[in-house]
C-alpha cells in the first residue's frame, strides 16, 4: 500500500524546525544569524507573521535571550537559538531564565559536536542542567521540536534543541502536524499584568524573592529547584537501541553522527562483526541506566563524537568501569569550521570501529 | 525651568478660611496602592524609594494597576522589589529593556516598564537600551541614576561625575583617567525611535513633582502608541557617595545635577531646545 498522499513535503532541515514549532504553538522568535542557524531564523522571521507571531532580527545574542526571556514570562510559547559560540553569550541568562522556573526552548544549530559540555554541563553560572534532545534527522526533529515545548512547559524549564549544519541543511520528506503530547497544568505564573494591586502579583524571580517579604529563603529556592531537576533525571532519559542483542561492540553516538555510525555498522555486519548502536536522545538527561543495560553482554564499548571527547565522560560515568571505553571519534572540521569534517564517512567510521573491535590503536588526530 | 502642569499636578493650595472638606490624616493611617508595606534593606537617604513611590503612584493614577509589567534590574532598588504589588520580571544587569521588549510583544496592551539604575542600564546594558530606543519599541525605560554603583559599595559608573570621589577614583573621577561621563537622555533623545526623554531629580519636593509629571507623559506616551519613552531620575545615594546623609540632597543638586541636567529633552517625538527646557 502506497501511503496516502499526504502533507509530507521535501523541505530543509531549518525550514522543518521552524515549521514544527509554530505547529506546536511558538508565537516569539528571535535571534542573531550565523551559520548554520541562519536559515532558522529566516524561516521563523517568514512564518510567524502569518500566524500572528512575532519574529526580531535581534541586534545581538545577548538581546536575543533577553527578548525570548520577557515573550516567555508572557506564558506564550518562545524560542531562541543561534550557534554554541552564540549560545556562549546568552548563557548568563539561560542561567537566570532557568532557576526563574520560565519555559523557553533554544536551538543550538552547532558546528560539528564541540558543544556537548556547553549544552549538557548548564553552560553558565550557578547550578542547573538542561533538559538537551538530539535529533538525528529532519523527521526526528519535527516531533522532538515539539516534545521540547511541551517538556519546557510541563516542567517549567529550559529545553535545548541540539542540532548541527547537516540537521539544518538536509532535505527530507516530513509532514508537519501538531503532536499531542498531553495536558499541561495552567500558566498561572506568567506574568500578564492582571494581578497588580490584588496582593498576589508575581515575580518572576531567579533568586528566590518572594512578595511582601523582606529577603529571600535560600534554602527552601534551591531545594524545590534541586528537587525538580531530580525529578527531570529520573523522568526524561530517551534513547535508541539498535543490533545490541548479540553484540560485541557497542558504538554511542549521537545526533546526525549517529546516522553515519548506523551505516558503519551494516558494512561491519556484513563482515561478520558484531556491533551494535546506542543512540543517546536526550543528552541530559544522559541515559545512563539504559546504556549500561544495553553493554551488558559486550566486550566494550565505542564512543563516536565529532570533538575531542566530551560524551566519553557521560559514558564512563554510566559504565562505571564495567566495560573498557575506546573512543573513536575526534575532531574534524572543514575549512569554514561548520563541522563538515571527513569524519562523516561510513568508511571511515567503519574503520575505526574495526581497529577498536580487533583491539588495535584507533588512529584519531585531526580530520580536516 | 518651564514647567508646562496639567491641573491635576499642581500644587494644591490649602484653603485655611474653612473647614477642611475631610478629615486630616496621619500617613499610617493609609496604604499607598501598589505597595505592599513591609520592611526593606535601603540605607537612610536613599532616593531610590522615593523614586518608586512616584513610579508606582503614577502608575496608580492612570488606572493601569491590573495592566502592568515592570522589568527589574539589578541593584539597590531591586531589594523594594518584594514590596511592588504589581507583576514584574526580575532581569539581570543591562538585560531588562530586551526582556521588557519580548513582554510587550507579547502583551501590547500591557503598560511595560524597566527599572534599572546607572550600573545597570549605562554600563552593561549601554547597547540594549539604545537598540530598544532606536527600534521604537513602545516601553518605558526608567533610570535611577546616582552616578555611582551603590550596592557593591560606591564604585564609578559610567555617569560618574568628573570629580566625584568613589572607591575605585578615590581621588575623585579623572576624565584623563577615567573618561567622561555618558549622559544618557541627551543620548537616547537623538535617536529616531524615541518618542519620550525626560530628566528629574528627587532632591527636593519640587523635583518629586517633576519626577511625577515626568513619569505620567512617559507612561500617557507609551499608551498612545508613540514609541519609546525614558525617564532618567538622579536619586540620592550619601552612603554610595561617603557623606552624612543629610548631604545627600544638596550633593546630588548640585554636582550630578549640574552634569546631568533636570528637564524634558523630547516630547511627542520632538527635541526641546535646550534653552526652552
Amino acid at each position: 500500500m502506497p501511503e496516502a498522499k499526504s502533507n509530507r513535503r521535501l523541505m530543509e532541515g531549518s525550514e522543518a524546525i521552524a515549521e514544527a514549532a509554530i505547529a506546536a504553538g511558538c508565537r516569539f522568535f528571535t535571534g542573531y544569524p550565523m551559520t548554520p542557524f541562519t536559515e532558522v531564523l529566516e524561516n521563523f522571521a517568514r512564518r510567524l507573521p502569518d500566524v500572528g507571531g512575532h519574529c526580531i532580527n535581534a541586534e545581538s545574542e545577548l538581546e536575543a535571550i533577553g527578548q525570548a526571556w520577557g515573550a516567555a514570562a508572557t506564558g506564550f510559547r518562545a524560542a531562541t537559538g543561534s550557534t554554541g559560540q552564540g549560545l556562549a553569550l546568552m548563557q548568563e541568562s539561560m542561567s537566570e531564565i532557568t532557576r526563574a522556573e520560565i519555559p523557553i526552548v533554544i536551538f543550538n544549530m552547532s558546528r560539528g559536536q564541540s558543544d556537548y559540555y556547553q549544552a549538557t554541563r548548564g553552560g553558565g553560572h550557578g547550578d542547573y542542567r538542561h533538559i538537551v534532545l538530539a535529533p538525528q534527522s529532519v523527521g526526528e526533529a519535527v516531533e522532538l521540536v515539539q516534545l521540547a515545548f511541551h517538556l519546557s512547559d510541563h516542567w517549567r524549564h529550559p529545553v535545548l534543541i541540539y542540532g548541527d549544519y547537516l540537521l539544518a541543511h538536509t532535505c527530507e520528506a516530513v509532514a508537519i502536524e501538531r503532536r499531542d503530547y498531553g495536558a499541561l497544568p495552567p500558566k498561572d505564573w506568567a506574568v500578564d499584568g492582571s494581578l497588580g494591586g490584588t496582593g498576589r502579583s508575581r515575580n518572576l524571580n531567579p533568586i528566590g524573592m518572594e512578595k511582601g517579604s523582606k529577603g529571600i529563603d535560600p534554602s527552601a529556592f534551591w531545594q524545590k529547584l534541586w528537587e525538580k531537576e531530580q525529578r527531570i533525571e529520573a523522568a526524561e532519559q530517551r534513547f535508541e537501541v539498535e543490533d545490541a542483542d548479540d553484540a560485541e561492540m557497542l558504538i554511542v553516538a549521537f545526533g546526525t553522527l549517529a546516522r553515519f555510525a548506523r551505516a558503519s555498522i551494516a558494512q561491519l555486519r556484513a563482515e561478520g562483526l558484531k556491533v551494535g548502536l546506542f543512540r543517546p536522545i536526550s543528552l541530559w538527561p544522559f541515559p545512563s541506566e539504559a546504556l549500561a543495560r544495553a553493554a551488558k553482554g559486550c566486550r566494550l564499548v565505542a564512543c563516536l563524537e565529532q570533538n575531542a571527547g566530551q560524551m566519553i565522560d557521560d559514558v564512563r560515568l554510566a559504565l562505571n568501569g564495567s566495560h573498557p571505553v575506546v573512543p573513536i571519534g575526534g575532531i574534524s572540521t572543514d575549512a569554514a569550521s561548520f563541522g563538515i569534517g571527513p569524519l562523516l564517512d561510513s568508511e571511515r567510521i567503519a574503520s575505526r570501529a574495526r581497529d577498536a573491535h580487533q583491539g588495535r590503536p584507533v588512529s584519531r588526530g585531526v580530520v580536516a | 525651568m518651564s514647567d508646562e502642569r496639567s491641573s491635576d499636578d499642581r500644587l494644591r493650595v490649602i484653603q485655611t478660611d474653612a473647614p477642611p472638606d475631610a478629615p486630616s490624616r496621619k500617613t499610617g493611617d493609609f496604604e499607598p496602592a501598589l505597595t505592599l508595606m513591609g520592611e526593606h534593606d535601603l540605607c537612610p537617604g536613599c532616593g531610590e524609594p522615593v523614586a518608586l513611590r512616584q513610579i508606582l503612584d503614577a502608575i496608580d493614577g492612570m488606572n493601569l494597576g491590573q495592566k502592568t509589567i515592570g522589568v527589574i534590574g539589578i541593584g539597590c532598588y531591586t531589594a523594594l522589589t518584594s514590596l511592588m504589588d504589581i507583576d514584574l520580571i526580575q532581569a539581570l544587569h543591562g538585560r531588562a529593556p530586551s526582556v521588557a521588549t519580548g513582554a510587550k510583544r507579547m502583551r501590547p496592551d500591557c503598560l511595560v516598564f524597566t527599572l534599572q539604575g546607572d550600573g545597570d542600564m549605562v554600563n552593561e546594558g549601554l547597547q540594549e537600551v539604545i537598540h530598544t530606543a532606536a527600534r521604537g519599541e513602545s516601553v518605558t525605560c526608567i533610570l535611577l541614576n546616582n552616578g555611582v554603583f551603590g550596592e557593591t559599595g560606591g564604585h564609578m559608573t559610567a555617569t560618574t561625575v568628573l570629580g566625584q570621589r568613589t572607591k575605585n577614583t578615590i581621588e575623585g573621577r579623572d576624565a584623563k583617567r577615567d573618561g567622561y561621563p555618558i549622559l544618557i537622555s541627551e543620548m537616547l533623545a537623538q535617536l529616531e525611535g524615541t518618542a519620550y526623554v525626560a530628566r528629574a531629580s528627587v532632591h527636593d519636593a519640587k523635583g518629586v513633582a517633576r519626577a511625577r509629571r515626568f513619569l505620567d507623559r512617559a507612561f500617557a506616551s507609551q499608551m498612545k502608541g508613540q514609541g519609546f519613552s525614558f525617564v532618567e531620575i538622579l536619586t540620592m545615594c550619601p552612603t554610595g557617595w561617603f557623606l552624612p546623609t543629610a548631604q545627600g540632597p544638596s550633593y546630588l543638586d548640585e554636582e550630578l545635577g549640574a552634569v546631568h541636567e533636570v528637564g524634558e529633552i523630547k516630547k511627542d517625538g520632538v527635541l526641546i531646545e535646550k534653552a526652552k527646557r
